[in-house]
C-alpha cells in the first residue's frame, strides 16, 4: 500500500496538522508520500522530506496552487492519486474543502474527521457532535480520509531522509480567484495547537471582558477560545470558536470561563485531558465534564486567577 | 437567475442523541426534527439574493424519506417558490446525494447552489465541495459574506486563523457559516400560502441516479464518557489542585 499524505502549509512552513495526518498514515501502515503543493514552496518540502516515516515528497510548485483553491488543488490531487490506496489530509478548513471535491472526481466515498484507524480500510469517526462513534468500513479503490488532528500524535519532525520529487503537473481553472486574506495576528499560540486554552463564552457578556481571560492566558502562555454563543453575540470573531462546527481542540488543560456546556461545544473540547469550568450557575452541563468546577462569579474568580499565577 | 438550496431534515440541535443498544446506530424515535441549522442559513441567503432582485426562482430541494416534505414546506413558508423532494432513505451517503443534485442542477439551470456546510447529523462538510466538482462549478465554501455582481460571486469564507475571500464565476458553489446571517421566522400567512406552494417527488430512478456507496456503517457506538470531578472552594485550592494534582500549571 502507498498513502498519499497532502501536506498543509502556508507556502514557507509545514504546518504541525501534516504531522497528525502522517501519524495516521503510520496506523494505515504503507509507504507515506507527501504532496507539497504550493507556489515557492520548496523549503516546506525539504521540511516534510526530514518527518519521521515519510518515505517520499512529490513538490507541485506553481503559482496556480499558492492559495490553495480547491478547484485547482482536487484536479491535481485527482491526477496522481491513481497511484495510492489512501489520500489522507489534516482535517482542517484548508482540507476540507478540496478533499471532497478530490473524492467526487475520482468517484469515491471520502471519510470524514477519522479519530482512529482500525484496519487499512475501517476508521472510526464522531457523529451527531460527538455524542456517537461511527466505525465505517470502505470498499473504494481508493479511500479518500481527513484526519481529526486531535485523534493521533504529531509524527517526529525529523528522522526521515525522503528524496524530493518534483512534479510538473499544472491545473489550473480560471472559475476561481483568490481575493484577499485576512488572517488574526497573534502571539499567542494557535488554537488547535495550545497545551493551555481558555475559553470564554456567553458569560463574558461582551467583547471587552475577554481581556479578563487574556491577562491569564499572558501568564500561562494559553491560547484563547470562546463558544459558539460568544461568536453568535459578536463578542468574538468566529475564528475562536471552539465546539462541533469551529475548532476541535485537546489541550493538556482546557479553562471554560463563563460556557454552559452546550453538546455542541463540549464537542470540541471534551477530549482535553484536564477541564476546568468557572461558572456562577453550579446547574451548568459544563461541570458534568469538568475535572475541577468552580462555582464563582467570573468577574471575580478570573481577575483573581490571574493574579495568583 | 435560480437558486437551488438543498437541505436536510435532522434531529433538532437540542436534542442529546443516544445510541441504539444494538449499535446500529442513534434512536431517533419520536425526537424532535428540524431543518438542519446551517440550511436554514441557506435558505435566508437565497431569500435575501431575490429581496435584492438578483435572483427570479428558489428552488428548495431536499432528499430522504417522504418525512422531509415537512421541511421543505418550512423552506417554502420562508421564502423558496417551489419545492423537489427526491425519495430516497435517510441515509444516504454524500457522494449519490451530490449526485443527485447535480443532476436537478443541471435541469433546472440553476445559476447558483447555496448549502449548508454540514449537517449536524453525520457531520460530514463534503456534499457541496463534491456538487461542485461533478458539476465543474467553482465553490465558496465556510462562507461568512456573498456579494453578486457582473456574473461573478465575491465570497468571504471562515478558515482557520481569519477570512479569505475569493472570486468565482458563475454557476457557483456556496456553503454557509454560522456568521453569514440570521435566519427570519415564517409567519402565520406564509406558512398557510406555503401549502399551496409547488412541491414534485422524484425518485433517484427518475434522475438516473445509482445511489450505492463504497462506504458503510458497521457500528455506531456511545463515546467513551467523561465523569464529573470534583468542585473546589476557591481559586487557591484551584490553582493547588492544578499544580499538585493535576500537573498542568
Amino acid at each position: 500500500m502507498s498513502i498519499l499524505v497532502i501536506a498543509e502549509h502556508d507556502n514557507a512552513a509545514l504546518r504541525p496538522a501534516t504531522l497528525n495526518a502522517v501519524t495516521a498514515a503510520k496506523a494505515i501502515g504503507g509507504d507515506i508520500v507527501v504532496l507539497v503543493a504550493g507556489a515557492s514552496c520548496a523549503a516546506v518540502a525539504t521540511a516534510a522530506a526530514s518527518v519521521s516515516g515519510v518515505s517520499k515528497v512529490l513538490l507541485a510548485d506553481n503559482a496556480v496552487y499558492g492559495n490553495q483553491l480547491p478547484e485547482n488543488i482536487s484536479a491535481l490531487i485527482a491526477e496522481i492519486a491513481a497511484a495510492y490506496s489512501h489520500v489522507l489530509a489534516p482535517a482542517t478548513t484548508t482540507g476540507k474543502n478540496f478533499m471532497p471535491r478530490v473524492a467526487a472526481l475520482l468517484g469515491v466515498a471520502q471519510i470524514s474527521d477519522i479519530i482512529a484507524v482500525k484496519s487499512a480500510d475501517t476508521f472510526v469517526r464522531p457523529i451527531y457532535a460527538g455524542n456517537a462513534l461511527a466505525t465505517v468500513q470502505s470498499s473504494d479503490t481508493i479511500k479518500v480520509v481527513t484526519v481529526r488532528t486531535t485523534g493521533f500524535e504529531e509524527a517526529a519532525k525529523e528522522g526521515g531522509s525522503a528524496a524530493v520529487e518534483t512534479l510538473a503537473v499544472v491545473k489550473s481553472q480560471d472559475i476561481a480567484e483568490f481575493v484577499s486574506q485576512q488572517l488574526t495576528v497573534s502571539e499567542r499560540p494557535e488554537l488547535t495547537g495550545a497545551s493551555i486554552v481558555i475559553s470564554g463564552g456567553r458569560g463574558m457578556q461582551n467583547g471587552d471582558n475577554f481581556v479578563l481571560l487574556e491577562k491569564v492566558a499572558d501568564k500561562l502562555g494559553a491560547a484563547i477560545g470562546a463558544s459558539r454563543a460568544a461568536v453568535d453575540a459578536g463578542f468574538v470573531p468566529n475564528d475562536m470558536q471552539v465546539g462541533q462546527t469551529g475548532k476541535i481542540v485537546a489541550p493538556d488543560l482546557y479553562i471554560a470561563v463563563g460556557i454552559s456546556g452546550a453538546i455542541q461545544h463540549l464537542a470540541g473540547m471534551k477530549d482535553s485531558k484536564v477541564i476546568v469550568a468557572i461558572n456562577k450557575d453550579e446547574e451548568a452541563p459544563i461541570f458534568q465534564v469538568a475535572d475541577y468546577g468552580l462555582v464563582a462569579d467570573l468577574f471575580q474568580a478570573v481577575p483573581e486567577l490571574a493574579d495568583k499565577l | 437567475m435560480k437558486i437551488l438550496v438543498a437541505i436536510k431534515r435532522v434531529v433538532d440541535a437540542n436534542v442529546k442523541v443516544r445510541v441504539k443498544a444494538d449499535h446500529s446506530g442513534v434512536d431517533l424515535t419520536n425526537a424532535k426534527m428540524a431543518v438542519n441549522p446551517f440550511c436554514e442559513i441557506a435558505i435566508e441567503e437565497a431569500i435575501r439574493l431575490k429581496e435584492k432582485g438578483l435572483a427570479e426562482e428558489i428552488i428548495a430541494v431536499s432528499i430522504g424519506e417522504k418525512a422531509c416534505q415537512e421541511q421543505i414546506r418550512t423552506a417554502l413558508a420562508l421564502g423558496a417558490d417551489r419545492g423537489i423532494h427526491v425519495e430516497a432513505a435517510a441515509d444516504l451517503q454524500p457522494l449519490p446525494v451530490a449526485r443527485l443534485l447535480h443532476k436537478l442542477v443541471e435541469r433546472e439551470g440553476a445559476g447558483l447552489v447555496i448549502l449548508g456546510k454540514q449537517s449536524i447529523d453525520s457531520d460530514n462538510n463534503q456534499v457541496g465541495q463534491m456538487l461542485a466538482a461533478l458539476a465543474g462549478m467553482p465553490q465558496g465554501t465556510f462562507a461568512c459574506k456573498v456579494d453578486i455582481a457582473d456574473g461573478r460571486a465575491l465570497v468571504t469564507r471562515e478558515v482557520d486563523g481569519g477570512e479569505q475571500t475569493v472570486s468565482l464565476k458563475l454557476p457557483a458553489v456556496i456553503t454557509t457559516d454560522l456568521r453569514l446571517n440570521e435566519p427570519r421566522y415564517a409567519s402565520l400567512p406564509n406558512i398557510m400560502k406555503a401549502k399551496k406552494k409547488q412541491l414534485d417527488t422524484l425518485t433517484p430512478d427518475d434522475l438516473g441516479v445509482d445511489i450505492s456507496s463504497g462506504l458503510k456503517v458497521i457500528a455506531v457506538e456511545p463515546p467513551p464518557s467523561r465523569s464529573a470531578g470534583i468542585k473546589v472552594a476557591s481559586v487557591d485550592e484551584l490553582i493547588s489542585k492544578l499544580k499538585s494534582e493535576a500537573k498542568v500549571i
